[in-house]
């Protein structure tokens, strides 16, 4: 191991490259090695994991609009147009 | 923060193209199969909406952008190759007319797809005051690290409480960001769908979705911590 070991500040700033699966092999074992000795940052990752899985329960609350009848209307008008 | 990694790389180029389940629902559609067109409009309508409503600004216009979009996708049916996914093809179409919109409503936009990650000084992740300073035993390391959010109940991180915050610091982010983070983390796209709907390039997708969840775990983090304090100042608060 040549590279300086990660620190907590810098590690926050790759976290979504970490979670993208984009950081190059050594990165992510600095990554990984220093998630092992320090707490702080694991419950940072666990934050941002977390974060991501609430935003995806927003998805629920859009009534989708469904067809509507405007929009068979236009379906149909550009059926018979062809 | 890998300056090898700033913008300047192209534009996506692993574009999903369609799939066998794309094109014999676009044959369905050019026979005028009604059902299928219902089943498509259902599946991306919520969608739609939520990215029309970050260029447009209100749901009524946003409403209105999503319908112009179906039409356009009708009027295109004849001229899809299937060089994209049908979502990639629909989603790009609803982008155009959202932004067109926009600029008919007086609404503007960073035209080039760059002009956000540099808009203005580099946002760090974490106020850089919660961390140890060059002189501490442990530089860069937390001074003041975030607290587990293990033992709070799944109920209240669900409630809607919790989840209007989120909404709140996604609606209050750069239109860009808030683009990225909703197709990414709300509507479950891949980051080459959404690369190749807002032109981004790879890396600036991940820039921009970097800043937008770290801003969104802040507010989070803000509103459980006072919580967290209000709770524990009750008396039979466990």
């Amino acid at each position: 191991m040549g590279a300086p070991e990660l620190t907590c500040i810098e590690l926050v700033e790759i976290v979504t490259e970490y979670l993208e699966g984009t950081l190059l092999p050594d990165e992510r074992s600095r990554f990984e090695e220093h998630l092992a000795i320090c707490e702080g940052c694991g419950v940072f990752l666990d934050q941002m994991r977390e974060t991501i899985r609430l935003a995806g329960h927003l998805s629920e609350d859009t009534l989708p609009a469904g067809a509507g009848e405007t929009l068979l209307h236009a379906f149909r008008g550009w059926k018979a147009a062809r | 923060m890998s300056d090898r990694d700033m913008p300047g790389d192209a534009v996506v180029t692993v574009a999903p193209v369609a799939s066998a389940e794309d094109l014999r629902l676009v044959d369905a559609l050019r026979a005028g199969d009604e059902a299928a067109f219902e089943s498509l409009v259902n599946r991306h309508g919520a969608s739609m909406l939520r990215l029309a409503i970050t260029w447009v600004g209100t749901r009524a216009v946003a409403e209105e952008v999503v319908q112009e979009t179906w039409l356009g996708v009708l009027r295109g049916l004849g001229r899809f190759e299937g060089r994209s996914s049908l979502k990639t093809w629909i989603f790009r179409i609803l982008s155009n007319t959202a932004k067109k919109r926009a600029v008919r409503e007086g609404r503007s936009f960073p035209v080039s797809s760059f002009a956000e990650p540099g808009d203005g000084p580099e946002e760090a992740a974490v106020d850089p005051a919660r961390f140890h300073g060059r002189n501490a035993a442990y530089p860069g390391g937390w001074a003041a690290a975030p607290r587990s959010w293990d033992r709070i109940p799944e109920d209240q991180l669900l409630s809607a409480e919790t989840l209007a915050r989120v909404r709140g610091a996604i609606d209050a982010l750069p239109p860009v960001q808030r683009q990225v983070i909703t197709m990414r983390d709300v509507d479950g796209f891949t980051s080459a769908e959404v690369c190749n709907v807002l032109s981004l390039s790879e890396t600036n997708q991940r820039v921009i979705l970097h800043r937008a969840r770290s801003r969104v775990r802040r507010a989070l983090e803000r509103y459980l911590d006072e919580a967290d304090a209000a709770g524990s100042r009750e008396p039979q608060g466990s």
